[in-house]
């Protein structure tokens, strides 16, 4: 069974129908593109999937279990994160406090126990901090770990929202457009991560992406999504090929 | 802060008309509801307005009407112009006021982080106004005269009268409104006005100076405030430093009911206020009308937050 | 872990300025070095610090505008005034008395607090801040028409008057309506209102330092993000908001228990009251909670040292408050500092 399973998803906004009759299919472990021209809806997609918006129509599995009419922090709690077009960090919070806020729900402690610095606070914030330490040092962000998340450089940014994500133990990672503003040396570096990713903890991630040459890099499967519809899917190699796909990009 | 309202036309009304009946006094409530309502609504003008253009509640709005009030007072009994003559010094004035209030303590925040940063620099704006009021003017109760020229109508057989105030206060606001709304579709300094309310950004792009607008905006809101300014205090005839705060934020409550940012919802929230209130102080409990005031605005944010006419706008994700 | 000695080191200060200062009124005040004026101003004082700290707990960490705080101090005052002068006879014991009169004020605040947040929190910030003004002007409504009055058959309301209390001979007025409660036991002190000083700063730090804190400013920085990493905005919102509102009941009833005749007056728990504590906030520095500390203290006491100042106090604080959001959000003003500052740095640089 795929891990994340959505059938002819849609929803409109007035008249206009942004995303009609959305069906895709990722197998646990798998580095998922979606990709489209600007405006195609791939990320109304990423609202749907997340519970931002509710879609008029279909169904949204994952692992079996129905993503549709939850909201958004329940769908977090059943294992879907998510990074943001234009970030969207705490910004006036340091690098460690954005992950341990990630961290929240995996190490719980009550606020009376927090107000009242009861043993467990204690227990807790010390394996939070542990725990912090370490996502932030897989991403070479543990020596900033103190700086304002507003002052960290651009790239680093991502990284953090990446982390800040992974720290809420999805099962699915979406990211969108990660590589958006990244110069050449920076996305590199990012694909890196994001196959890191993948690797080391296991991750199925779904990807929005303009940059082709992230796309190609390191997607396997690809969704190719326009004016709503899908209009191709498959592997990323024959998709990229696909007449209909380049026609889409390039115009004709 | 202080109910400008000392004494209510409405129990007046009543204190006189008892023997005809209670359906005399209801169309003289509602008449007087009417008036009132009107005055809300050529302030919560001021407010829509500027909410529309620049995404601010502009706090101090509410104490432009009490300068506005202090201007026609000071140049009627100090000066010993016309009541005409005063008004036109009245609407200069805060109309220079309120560029001045734009351009030194609002413009520099346009592009603030925070949006609380304007909204507290207004109540300091709001503040200040009130702190100069009291230096110059003194904490006291002043009494206002009505400047209104024109007098009492008496209806059925004098069943009924309808103040000279609430006739000329019901006919400025239609003109008011009419006028507005012509501005606003036909000319270019309107079609501008509406461009910038949309996107600041694109308007910018096309040409439009969008700091002048915006300080058009406040010009024109600071004008209708002296107006509103002297309208309330002809029909409720006292004067103090904060006269002009609570009826602020009942016209603010009246924008809000009416739907931010839109005209015609100025108008109907303000009337529709105003008559809840003259009723509220007549049926329910005089000492109790702002409360029943504040509580429609409770009942209005939990059942429809954007408004009899306003849009619903949802964060961009 | 240095992180957390540091945090922890921050607050210690602040504890410790407020011992200090308690150690140096004393002492002037044992010397008879102070006015019977400033003494008199001790007790409102520790009142004013306790509303400070938590409305910055409401606008500088949970990010939205109260302007009805004193309503909250309102609610507490008189919930506690109530009870105690009921209970005057029948718990003798002082002590006992004003810490269940506390429970009470901040019980109810906060109930208040509760019940305002659950509707509004939903809005944006410029509604929160109209509604909790609203609320404000409501409550001092309330309270100004309420009359109850205590006979042997128990409690009488009215909405109208003493009379219609319709009281037996003995009975006795309790809520006065616009004359407000008299003969409240004056229970509280410079130091008792200093412990709840030192009580609040011990919840609201410890609250920002602990999850919950986090998940707080998490939503004031960035409500879409919190709401995607699985925060429950609602909750930690009006956890956020009904503890500050608990503690502006607890200054109440500090408040309450120091005056003779408790009214509800525009002065003292009216839209003013709410405005200059958003001052001593706002200079204190939003978000700050020992600047919000010394800014009550130095704004409190200082007009009352400077006597030749206090008609433009209010005015002083005005053009304070402008000058304070101008120079520390205007972008321009940002963008100047900046500048200024990377210019210091140089010119230090070149002389080492």
């Amino acid at each position: 069974m795929a891990l994340l399973d959505v059938k002819n998803l849609g929803i409109s906004f007035g008249g206009l129908r942004a995303v009609n009759e959305f069906s895709l299919e990722i197998e646990k472990g798998c580095l998922y593109g979606l990709i489209g021209p600007n405006g195609a809806g791939k990320t109304t997609v990423f609202n749907l999937l997340t519970g931002v918006y509710q879609p008029s129509d279909g169904v949204i599995l994952l692992d079996g279990e129905n993503l549709v009419g939850k909201k958004t922090i329940e769908i977090n709690k059943a294992g879907v994160a998510r990074t943001f077009q234009n970030i969207r960090l705490f910004k006036e919070l340091s690098v460690l406090d954005n992950v341990k806020a990630g961290l929240h729900n995996h190490y719980p402690y009550s606020t009376l126990e927090g107000i009242f610095r009861l043993p467990r606070y204690f227990k807790v914030e010390k394996a939070m901090d542990e725990r912090a330490m370490e996502l932030l040092s897989v991403f070479d962000l543990d020596k900033e770990a103190a700086t304002l998340a507003a002052n960290l450089p651009y790239g680093k940014q991502r990284k953090l929202e990446i982390t800040r994500a992974l720290a809420t133990r999805p099962k699915l990672l979406l990211l969108d457009e990660p590589a958006a503003g990244m110069n050449p040396n920076e996305t590199k570096e990012l694909m890196e991560t994001i196959r890191f990713v993948r690797d080391e903890f296991d991750m199925t991630i779904l990807l929005i992406e303009h940059d082709m040459k992230l796309v190609s890099g390191i997607c396997e499967k690809l969704t190719v999504l326009n004016f709503g519809q899908v209009l191709a899917c498959g592997n990323a190699s024959d998709v990229l090929n696909d007449p209909e796909v380049i026609k889409a990009y390039l115009g004709e | 802060m202080k109910n400008p309202s000392g004494r209510t036309y409405a129990a007046e009304g009543n204190e006189k008309y008892t023997g005809w009946g209670n359906s005399m006094s209801f169309i003289s409530y509602f008449i007087n509801g009417i008036s009132l309502g009107s005055v809300y609504a050529i302030i919560a003008l001021g407010y829509t307005m500027v909410y529309g253009i620049a995404k601010m509640l502009n706090f101090a709005h509410g104490d432009v009407i009490m300068i506005g009030a202090y201007v026609v007072m000071a140049s009627v009994s100090g000066a010993g112009l016309p009541p005409f003559a005063a008004l036109l010094v009245s609407v200069v004035f805060c109309t220079v006021l309120g560029i001045v209030i734009e351009s030194v303590a609002y413009r520099p925040l346009l592009n603030a982080a925070s949006s609380l940063a304007v909204l507290i620099t207004a109540i300091g704006v709001s503040y200040l106004l009130q702190n100069i009021a009291l230096l110059i003017f003194g904490a006291n109760t002043i009494s206002f005269a009505s400047i209104v020229p024109v007098p009492a109508l008496a209806l059925a057989g004098g069943a009924l009268t309808v103040t000279g105030e609430a006739i000329v206060t019901i006919a400025c606001c239609i003109v008011i409104m009419i006028g507005l709304t012509l501005f606003i579709r036909k000319s270019k300094a309107g079609q501008a006005m509406l461009a910038v309310s949309e996107d600041k950004g694109a308007a910018q792009l096309m040409g439009i100076n969008v700091n002048g607008t915006i300080a058009l905006t406040f010009a024109i809101g600071s004008a209708l405030a002296a107006v509103a300014g002297v309208l309330l205090c002809s029909a409720y005839p006292t004067l103090t430093p904060y006269t002009g705060a609570m009826p602020g934020i009942k016209a603010f409550v009246a924008a809000v009911f009416g739907g931010i940012g839109s005209i015609p919802g100025a108008l109907i929230g303000g009337i529709l206020l105003g008559v809840i209130e003259i009723f509220g102080k007549a049926y329910i409990s005089s000492q109790m009308a702002d409360a029943i005031v504040f509580g429609v605005l409770i009942v209005i944010l939990l059942v429809k937050p954007a408004g009899i006419l306003g849009k619903n706008i949802q964060e961009k994700v | 872990m240095k992180k957390i000695n540091k945090t922890t080191r921050s607050n210690l200060i602040t504890y410790g300025m407020v011992i200090a200062m308690f150690v140096i009124m004393q002492a002037l005040v044992s010397a008879g070095r102070i006015s019977s004026l400033l003494q008199g101003l001790l007790v409102p004082l520790c009142a004013y610090i306790i509303l400070a700290v938590s409305l910055n707990l409401t606008v500088g960490i949970l990010g939205e505008l109260s302007l009805g705080h004193a309503g909250f101090m309102c609610v507490g005052a008189f919930t506690s005034a109530f009870f105690s002068k009921c209970m005057a006879e029948a718990i003798p014991a002082a002590g006992v008395r004003y810490v269940i009169a506390l429970l009470i004020g901040a019980a109810s605040a906060g109930i208040c607090g509760i019940l305002i947040g659950i509707p509004v929190l939903r809005l944006k910030g410029d509604y929160l801040a109209i509604v909790t003004l609203a609320f404000g002007e409501i409550i001092k409504n309330i309270v100004n028409i309420l009359f109850i009055g205590r006979d042997e058959n128990g409690f009488h309301f009215s909405t109208k008057d003493t009379l219609s209390l319709g009281l037996s001979m003995d009975g006795e007025v309790i809520v006065n309506g616009p004359q407000g409660i008299t003969g409240t036991p004056k229970d509280s002190t410079f130091a008792i209102g200093m412990v709840l000083i030192l009580i609040t700063l011990f919840i609201v730090l410890n609250l920002i330092h602990s999850r919950s804190g986090r998940a707080i400013m998490a939503i004031r920085d960035n409500r879409i993000a919190a709401e995607s990493i699985g925060i429950n905005i609602t909750k930690y919102k009006l956890m956020a908001f009904s503890v500050s509102a608990a503690l502006a009941g607890v200054a109440g009833v500090i408040y309450a228990h120091n005056l003779a005749t408790l009214t509800a007056q525009p002065k003292n728990f009216g839209y003013n009251m709410s405005i200059m504590i958003l001052v001593f906030v706002v200079l204190g520095g939003i978000g700050n909670i020992r600047g919000s500390v010394i800014a009550a203290i130095v704004l409190t006491l200082l007009p009352e040292l400077l006597r030749g100042l206090s008609d433009y106090r209010m005015l002083i604080y005005a053009v304070v408050l402008i000058a304070m959001m101008l120079f520390n959000w205007s972008p321009k003003a940002i963008a100047w500092r900046e500048q200024y500052a990377a210019k210091f740095r140089r010119k230090k640089q070149k002389e080492v």
